[in-house]
């Protein structure tokens, strides 16, 4: 009883573990390649998630849609619409520096929590939506059902790994990580830095909007608590940070590091006198915050370090 | 080839170029001299874009170019060289001059992620290029070397390199020769020369050495104060008092001399 009990904890921590792998890797395209500051990751993440909720959902006389397609449908219009909502964006701020795209970035997901909580007759607003489906929902029932989405997520990780990997190993993407390292040099040598900027800020933002999509077909039920930034926006900042900005197997490294610490540490704050309980939560945040400096001041660059891509061509004639 | 046009630069309330207007011929190392803050690195940045001009026009074989961005301009045939290097940090040597190549078919999103037998033969090429290059400039020890961990000369090369790889018509070269020692100074003036004749490519530098400015121009012009001062030969302007006033402030050190 005890070990099937640890099984599927650990299966639940796997399953966010995904998600949050899925969020990393559209961080590392914008961030660790792109060099394009995203602060306002929850936004595009709640996004995702409205969008493939709304778009699978049976109908409802209280908000719109309830269009019942099938979960890889509303997963896939989760990335078109994240992805569109992200291009829209960057058309509007990429040319701002970093630092000030990153205060811009907040501002929108904070206008894109406000939409969800106050546009009731799309979101339902702060009621939230239910019976958002699994995929693969007769396949299983019960707990074996969240093997299946264990499975179905890890499916996707690891598609988006092998995708991004393409980017990663490819002229564009070199030409991206030099926009990276120097915008006026790289213009000097006719990049369209803008254009650069604004394709990587869309593709990351689209599988953003697919982990958020992710996340709403796990947890069936879906309400603007969902943008938390600090569970959302921040972490995912520390689990790419640490895992290897610029390496995409840092970045599910990363992930999975540190969703294992935070839920671990759970465990722990959870036996601790109640009235301390209220005040774990931030306790967790500390030591998160703590261990970023002990992976920093170690590992500067991150567990798994950017590598540049291997050359096609060893030496010829 | 390049042609300023009554350029005048206004940062704020100071003027930094003030009604400029010079040409530089094809096929010829054109030097850009004068004193700190005569608007030297300003006309560079007019020619390659990264500053707009407050008024006036830049020319580029006869085209009005004044509205491109730097990245067009590039893609027409200017490169440059920036006079603090601007290498690409965490990109090696390698991948610093591969990066600067002009590479459409491999930029493509699309292609990238579904087509990439396309671009095989464009990189296979890139990749040539930028292996000869870097044995051009003896960089061949430092090649899978990240950039950011190279000496202050060796990045000076590095964005000459990258500057080769766009195969252009015009290269700009800020101060190429600071921090580069003596040895390694005589060898770049060589190949800039040796650049200037086989591949028939125009140069115009801005240098402070006179010694290597007239070893390498046949034609200089002076700035001073945002102004053209005077143009011809590095020797007959050398003897120009009104460049030597501008270098050494005329007679008022005289006086105490």
């Amino acid at each position: 009883m005890e070990l099937t009990g640890l099984f599927f904890y650990l299966v639940s921590i796997l399953i966010a573990g995904g998600i949050y792998s899925l969020l990393c890797l559209g961080l590392n395209i914008q961030w660790g390649m792109g060099g394009v500051f995203n602060a306002g990751i929850a936004g595009f993440f709640a996004t995702g998630a409205y969008a493939s909720a709304i778009l699978t959902t049976s109908t409802s006389a209280k908000h719109i849609g309830g269009f019942d397609l099938p979960v890889l449908a509303g997963l896939l219009g989760a990335g078109i619409i994240s992805g569109c909502v992200g291009w829209a964006v960057a058309k509007i701020c990429i040319r701002l520096k970093s630092d000030y795209l990153a205060m811009a970035s907040i501002g929108i997901a904070e206008i894109l929590r406000l939409v969800i909580v106050n546009e009731s007759w799309l979101t339902n607003g702060s009621l939230g939506l239910s019976g958002v489906p699994r995929p693969f929902a007769g396949l299983a029932s019960g707990r074996t059902a969240d093997i299946v989405f264990l499975v179905f997520i890890w499916v996707i990780v690891i598609a988006v790994f092998f995708f991004s990997q393409r980017l990663y190993d490819s002229p564009w993407g070199r030409s991206l990580r030099a926009i990276r390292d120097n915008e006026q040099s790289a213009s000097a040598a006719g990049k369209d830095v803008e254009k650069f900027r604004i394709q990587t800020f869309a593709i990351g933002c689209a599988i953003m909007g697919i982990a958020g999509g992710l996340s709403a077909h796990y947890f069936r039920f879906l309400s603007p608590s969902a943008t938390d930034p600090l569970l959302v926006t921040f972490l995912v900042w520390v689990m790419l940070i640490a895992g290897g900005s610029g390496n995409n197997r840092g970045a599910i490294v990363g992930a999975l590091s540190i969703w294992f610490l935070w839920s671990v540490t759970e465990i722990f704050t959870n036996r601790l006198p109640p009235e301390w309980i209220t005040r774990s939560s931030f306790v967790r945040m500390l030591l998160v915050g703590l261990l970023l400096q002990y992976v920093l001041q170690r590992f500067r660059a991150g567990i798994i370090p950017e590598k540049a891509p291997k050359l096609r061509y060893s030496e010829e004639e | 080839m390049i042609r300023l046009e009554n350029i005048c630069v206004d940062f704020g309330g100071v003027r930094a170029i003030d009604n400029v207007s010079f040409e530089v011929d094809a096929g010829r190392i054109t030097g850009l001299i004068g004193p700190n803050g005569a608007g030297k690195t300003t006309a560079f940045n007019v020619i390659a874009g990264a500053l707009k001009p407050t008024t006036g026009r830049v020319m580029l074989d006869g085209q009005d170019i004044t509205h491109l961005k730097p990245h067009q301009r590039a893609n027409r045939g200017l490169a440059r060289t920036f006079q603090i290097p601007h290498e690409f940090s965490r990109l090696t040597v390698l991948e610093n001059l591969m990066a600067a190549a002009s590479a459409p078919v491999g930029e493509n999103v699309f292609n990238v992620l579904f087509r990439r037998n396309l671009f095989v033969a464009e990189e296979r090429e890139i990749y040539k290029t930028a292996r000869d290059t870097v044995r051009l400039l003896e960089l061949d020890h430092v090649r899978d070397e990240k950039a950011g961990n190279l000496s202050g000369g060796q990045k000076k090369l590095v964005e000459l390199g990258r500057a080769l790889m766009r195969d252009p018509k015009l290269i700009l070269l800020d101060e190429i020769g600071a921090g580069i020692n003596r040895t390694l100074l005589g060898k770049l003036a060589d190949k800039i020369k040796l650049l200037n004749i086989e591949r028939d490519l125009t140069f115009c530098l801005i240098e402070h050495d006179l010694d290597y400015v007239s070893r390498l121009c046949d034609h200089v012009f002076v700035m001073a104060q945002g102004q053209l001062l005077t143009q011809g030969s590095v020797e007959d302007v050398r003897r120009d008092e009104r460049v030597i006033e501008a270098y050494f402030g005329g007679g008022k050190y005289e006086a105490h001399s």
